[in-house]
């Protein structure tokens, strides 16, 4: 049976780019409890940054979602063997090609100078990145990272 | 985030202080640029020392930053990158394709 986690936390917020530092912020509030080494906590958060900035730039884009419905959902979870694992979820329209779009490089608006390096990002600073999306529902980015 | 700008003998000197995310960039890259059209310096120097975090859209503003002063005949140099922007920037490869320059005093 699966272990239930130490502790969790669930928060939403707009969309907005004013709103990365303070997604940041809530990951480094939320791993303090296992006072990560300061590599470790830039791992963390650089990750987060990545995964809510594409929900920031791309999740809502072109579509008629009203802006009060245009927020980014992120959870946490602590589980046992200091192991961190963050979600990043959005309710806006999907990834049509998901292995696509986690390719190094990729950019879907590169006018707007992405380095499409977001996923390879999220790859290198998480253990492991899970990627669920649904056209037209959604996408859910789950990161996780083992503290030492 | 905050920045100054130092402009001498066509260089010109841009001194950042903050998190090179998304948001930061996008009005950093506005401001940097037109000084860029006013100045119209041979050599960009970007002050990195005191940048607490650097994420892809700061990788984003750095390559953006490069490609323009080399398409213009010019070159762009990163001034002591702090360890967070150099993480990012070994991890797309930059590294070896932007110079970087280590002034004295500054921790490598």
């Amino acid at each position: 049976m699966k272990r239930s986690p130490q502790n969790r936390f669930k928060c939403v917020f707009p969309a907005k780019s004013a709103n990365e530092s303070f997604a940041r912020m809530i990951a480094s509030a939320f791993v303090a409890q296992l006072d990560p080494r300061v590599d470790e906590l830039a791992d963390l958060k650089t990750a987060v940054s990545e995964a809510v900035t594409n929900v920031i730039v791309h999740a809502y884009a072109g579509t008629d979602i009203p802006p009060e419905e245009r927020v980014v959902i992120m959870s946490g979870e602590l589980r046992e063997g200091r192991r961190i694992a963050v979600t990043v979820k959005d309710r806006g329209k999907g990834i049509e090609d998901v292995k696509k779009a986690r390719e190094p490089l990729f950019t879907t608006s590169a006018a707007e100078e992405r380095s499409g390096m977001g996923f390879t990002v999220m790859e290198t600073f998480a253990d492991t990145v899970k990627v669920a999306s649904r056209p037209g529902k959604g996408t859910s980015v789950r990161l996780y990272k083992r503290f030492t | 985030m905050e920045h100054t700008i130092k402009s001498e003998n066509g260089v010109m000197t841009v001194y950042l202080r903050g998190e090179m995310d998304h948001h930061n960039a996008a009005r950093l890259r506005e401001q940097i640029d037109a000084a860029l059209t006013f100045e119209n310096p041979a050599v960009l120097r970007l002050d990195l020392s005191e940048i607490a975090f650097c994420d892809s859209s700061g990788l984003g503003f750095i390559m953006g930053r490069y490609r323009r002063m080399e398409s213009a005949g010019g070159s762009m140099i990163l001034v002591n990158p702090s360890e967070p922007t150099m993480r990012i920037l070994r991890l797309a490869g930059v590294d070896s394709i932007i110079r970087a320059e280590y002034t004295k005093g500054a921790a490598k």
